[in-house]
C-alpha cells in the first residue's frame, strides 16, 4: 500500500470497514436470538470490496447492492437502523417488512436499486440505469457486483454484452470469493482470472487484491473516472474469499481448515490496521475512538429497530399497482436541453454505414414484406379476409396483394430462428 | 450525429400514407391495426422525450412488421436503440432506465421470445412496485398469435403466464382504434404492461382513427354487439370470430352479446357480470390454449359472484392443448373458428 489518499479517505474507509463488520456482528447476535426472520449472508472478510468500491462513487451515481454489499448500501448512506429493519422484516424498514435483507433501494435520494435473488438480473437493469443518466445528461456511472458463481447466469452475459455495444457508463465489481455456495469456482469457471471474460465483451478490466481496501478504492476509482468520461463499462475482479457458510445455517464444511486458516491472516481490517499504524495515520487512542463511535451508534440503532412493529397484516394487499401520480409523480431530471432528442434535431439518416463499404439503403417502408402472415394463396387469403371483415361501416377490409406479388414475398420470407 | 432537415426527413411517404413522420396526428383514412401502433409510438415519442423504443431490429430496419419504421429517423439513435439478441438484456435494461423516469417501448420480435426474459419480468419488474416502492413504466410489445402458419415458435399467446403475474398489466386489444388508444395509455400508464398484438389483424383490418389525441382507458371491456340469448367473451382475433359467429346465430334467431374484453388483467368484472345479469348464459372464446386460459379465470369469478345469475353451464371454446402445429391442416384444426363458436352457441342456447 502506497500512501496517495488524504487522510480522510484512510480513514473514512476504515470507518466503513468497522461500522460494516460491526453492524453483521450485531445481526449475527439478532440471528442467535431469533430476531431475524430469514436468513443471514455475511461478508466477513469482503469488507473492503463493498467498501472500497462504493467510495468511488459520488452522490450523484447508482449503485445496486448484492447480498454481500451490505458495506456498499452503509457507505452510500442508507443508516444501520435500515438494515437492521430489513432483516428483522419491520415496518418502518425501507420495504415496510416485505422483502429482506439488502433487497431495498431509494430511487429518489441516494440511487440504490433493490437487488432480487435470481443472480445477474442486476447486470442489464444497471445498464439501463446507465444508459437512461447518459440520454438525462447526468454524468453518472452506474455500479454493480457479481460473484464468481453469478458471473455463470446467461444474463451476466446479456447484460453485459448489451452495455458493451452501448458504451455504458457502469462498472462492474466481480467479487471472486472462491465459493458459490458449496461449489468451488473452478467448477463453476474453469479460468484462472475471471477478468478474462472481459475479453469477450471488447472491454476492460482489473484484477485486484479485495482484501486490500486501499488497492481496490484506487482500482474502482480509476474504472468509475474511465466509465464516467465514456470509455464503456469496466469489470473488475476482486480477489477474496468468503469466511462463512452460504449463509448462517450453513457449517461450510467443504472449504479444507487450511484455507479458511490462509484468509483470516489476510483478513482485510486487520492488514489495513497494520498499513494505518505504520503509516502513523491512526494511533491507539483514535482507534478506540472510532470503535466507541460505531458501538454507541449501533446500540441507538439497534433499539431503534427492535422497538419498531411488524407490518399489521392486512399491509399484504396493498402496493402491487402505482395508482398514478398521487402515487408517484414520474418525473426524469434532465440536465441537458431536452430540444436535441427532440426532432428536428433529434432526426437522423437512418442507414447503417460499414466501414470500407459506405452506406446501406434505409427502411423500405410501412408495406415492406415481413416474415410471414400474408402468405396464403389469393383466394384462400380473400376467403380468410371475407370472413374476418368486420361489419361496422367505418371499417374496410386491406385491399389483397396480386398472387404473384404474393408468391415473390413468400419466397423471400425466411423465419429468422 | 449529423442533422437532418426536418422537412427532408419527412418527404417520403409510403403507398398507405404510413410513413408516420409525417406529423403526429393521423393523416385521415381508414388504416390498419398496425399502422395504428406505430401511430401511437410516434405520437408518444413526440409528446415526451422519456419516451424511448428498444427492441431487436426496432430502428434502421424498422422492425419485422415495419412498427417502428420511420421513429430512428425521426428520433435519432439514442431514442430508438437497436439491441443484441438479448431479450432479457432488453427488458432489464428498461427497467434501469425506467427507474430514472424514462417510459421504454420494448419490442419483442416475436411475443414468443418473452418466455426468454420471463425471469426479468416476472420476478424484477412486476414485483418492484410492491416490494421497494419503485414503480417501473415500461411497455412490452409485440405481435403475438396464430393462424398465419408462423408455427410453433412464432405463433404463441403467452397472455396467462403474465396474468397470473401481480404487478402486471396485460392488454391484448381487437381493433386499430383500441390498440392505438390502449398503447397510448400504456406507455403514460406508471406499471409494467404488456402489449400484445394479434399479428393476423395487423393488416387485415382497417378503421378510421380520430384526428385527435385519445386514449383507451386500460382495464375496461367493450360490448361489440349487443344481445339478450348469451354472452359471449373474446378478445384480440377471437373477438372478430366471435361477432361472425353472432351474425350466423342472429339468423337463427339468437342474439348473442358480444364483449370484447380488451384488458385481462384488470379484467373487468363489472362488464361481464351485467351481461351476465341480462342473458345468464356466458361463452368464452380465446385462441390461447384451453386449460389454463382466461375461461377459467372467468369461470371461477361468476361461480363467486354470479352462481344465480347462470341458466347454463360456462362454456368454452379455445385451442387444443398443445403447442401451435405448423401445417395449415393442422393448425386450422388447433384453432378456434367462427363455426366452433356457432356449434357452441347453438349449444347452450338450448338452457
Amino acid at each position: 500500500m502506497k500512501k496517495d489518499l488524504t487522510r480522510q479517505q484512510y480513514l473514512d474507509l476504515y470507518y466503513y470497514m468497522l461500522l460494516n463488520r460491526a453492524v453483521e456482528d450485531t445481526m449475527v447476535k439478532l440471528f442467535r436470538q431469533n430476531k431475524i426472520v430469514g436468513g443471514l449472508y455475511s461478508s466477513l472478510g469482503q469488507e473492503a470490496i463493498s467498501v472500497g468500491s462504493a467510495y468511488a462513487l459520488e452522490k450523484k451515481d447508482w449503485l445496486a447492492p448484492m447480498i454481500r454489499n451490505i458495506g456498499a448500501l452503509l457507505v452510500k448512506g442508507v443508516p444501520p437502523r435500515d438494515v437492521f429493519m430489513q432483516h428483522m422484516a419491520k415496518y418502518d424498514s425501507p420495504t415496510k417488512g416485505k422483502d429482506g435483507t439488502s433487497h431495498f433501494g431509494d430511487l429518489d435520494n441516494l440511487h440504490i436499486v433493490s437487488p432480487i435473488s435470481m443472480l445477474g438480473d442486476l447486470i442489464p437493469v444497471m445498464a439501463g440505469v446507465a444508459i437512461a443518466g447518459r440520454y438525462l445528461g447526468q454524468k453518472i456511472v452506474a455500479m454493480t457486483w457479481i460473484g464468481d458463481g453469478g458471473s455463470s447466469t446467461g444474463v451476466f452475459h446479456e447484460g453485459l454484452n448489451f452495455a458493451a455495444t452501448q458504451k455504458a457508463p457502469f462498472v462492474l465489481i466481480l467479487e471472486n470469493n472462491l465459493w458459490a455456495y458449496s461449489t468451488p469456482v473452478r467448477r463453476q469457471v474453469p479460468l484462472a482470472n475471471l477478468a478474462d471474460r472481459a475479453k469477450a465483451y471488447g472491454i476492460a478490466s482489473y484484477i485486484v487484491d479485495g482484501n486490500d481496501v486501499v488497492a481496490m478504492y484506487k482500482t474502482a476509482k480509476v474504472a468509475v473516472d474511465r466509465a464516467r468520461a465514456g470509455e464503456g463499462p469496466i469489470l473488475i475482479e476482486a480477489k477474496s474469499f468468503r469466511r462463512m457458510g452460504h449463509a448462517q445455517h450453513d457449517p461450510a464444511e467443504y472449504v479444507p481448515k487450511e484455507m479458511r486458516a490462509y484468509w483470516e491472516a489476510r483478513d482485510p481490517i486487520l492488514l489495513y490496521e497494520k498499513f494505518l499504524a505504520s503509516e502513523k495515520i491512526l494511533d491507539a487512542k483514535e482507534k478506540k475512538g472510532i470503535e466507541d463511535k460505531i458501538d454507541a451508534l449501533l446500540q441507538k440503532e439497534r433499539d431503534f429497530a427492535e422497538n419498531s412493529p411488524m407490518p399489521p397484516a392486512e399491509f399484504a394487499a396493498e402496493g402491487v399497482y402505482c395508482t398514478g401520480d398521487d402515487c408517484h409523480k414520474i418525473q426524469p431530471k434532465w440536465e441537458r436541453d431536452k430540444r436535441e432528442v427532440m426532432p428536428p434535431k433529434s432526426s437522423v439518416t437512418a442507414v447503417w454505414t460499414v466501414e470500407g463499404f459506405g452506406a446501406g439503403k434505409g427502411s423500405s417502408g410501412g408495406m415492406a414484406p415481413i416474415h410471414f402472415g400474408e402468405t396464403p394463396a389469393a383466394e384462400e387469403k380473400a376467403e380468410i379476409e371475407e370472413k374476418l371483415a368486420p361489419k361496422s361501416p367505418q371499417k374496410t377490409i386491406v385491399k389483397k396483394k396480386s398472387a404473384k406479388a404474393a408468391a415473390v414475398a413468400a419466397g423471400s420470407r425466411k423465419v429468422r430462428r | 450525429m449529423p442533422e437532418v432537415n426536418e422537412s427532408k426527413t419527412n418527404g417520403s411517404k409510403t403507398s398507405n400514407g404510413s410513413k408516420a413522420a409525417n406529423g403526429s396526428k393521423s393523416v385521415g383514412g381508414p388504416v390498419t391495426f398496425l399502422e395504428a401502433i406505430k401511430q401511437a409510438m410516434f405520437e408518444e415519442m413526440e409528446r415526451d422525450p422519456a419516451v424511448v423504443v428498444i427492441g431487436e431490429d426496432v430502428g434502421v430496419y424498422g422492425g419485422a412488421f415495419k412498427t417502428s419504421d420511420g421513429l430512428l429517423e425521426r428520433f435519432g439513435w439514442e431514442r430508438v436503440i437497436d439491441t443484441p439478441i438479448s431479450e432479457s438484456a432488453i427488458i432489464g435494461a428498461a427497467c434501469g432506465m425506467s427507474y430514472l423516469g424514462l417510459r421504454p417501448i420494448c419490442e419483442m420480435q416475436f411475443i414468443d421470445f418473452i418466455a426468454c426474459c420471463f425471469n426479468q419480468l416476472t420476478n424484477f419488474v412486476a414485483k418492484g412496485h410492491y416490494l421497494w416502492n419503485a414503480p417501473a413504466p415500461i411497455v412490452v410489445r409485440g405481435p403475438s398469435g396464430g393462424g398465419v402458419h408462423g408455427g410453433p415458435f412464432h405463433s404463441a399467446n403467452p397472455e396467462m403466464y403474465f396474468v397470473h403475474t401481480p404487478g402486471l398489466k396485460v392488454i391484448y386489444p381487437s381493433t386499430p382504434y383500441d390498440a392505438k388508444g390502449l398503447l397510448k395509455a400504456a406507455v403514460r400508464d406508471n406499471n409494467p404492461v404488456l402489449f400484445f398484438e394479434h399479428k393476423f389483424l395487423y393488416r387485415r383490418i382497417k378503421e378510421e382513427l380520430p384526428t385527435e389525441d385519445y386514449t383507451v382507458p386500460i382495464g375496461k371491456a367493450a360490448v361489440r354487439r349487443e344481445g339478450r340469448h348469451l354472452t359471449i367473451l373474446s378478445y384480440a382475433a377471437m373477438m372478430h370470430t366471435s361477432l361472425e359467429a353472432a351474425e350466423a346465430l342472429a339468423k337463427e334467431g339468437i342474439e348473442a352479446e358480444v364483449i370484447d374484453l380488451r384488458t385481462l388483467l384488470p379484467l373487468d368484472e363489472e362488464t361481464i357480470l351485467k351481461s351476465v345479469k341480462k342473458t345468464n348464459k356466458v361463452l368464452v372464446v380465446h385462441e390461447d390454449t384451453k386449460t389454463g386460459g382466461i375461461a377459467g379465470e372467468i369461470a371461477a369469478i361468476l361461480c363467486e359472484k354470479a352462481f344465480g345469475d347462470l341458466d347454463g353451464p360456462l362454456m368454452r371454446v379455445a385451442s387444443l392443448d398443445t403447442p401451435v402445429p405448423y401445417a395449415p391442416t393442422l393448425e386450422d384444426y388447433f384453432l378456434p373458428n367462427a363455426k366452433k363458436v356457432f356449434a357452441a352457441a347453438k349449444e347452450l342456447a338450448k338452457y
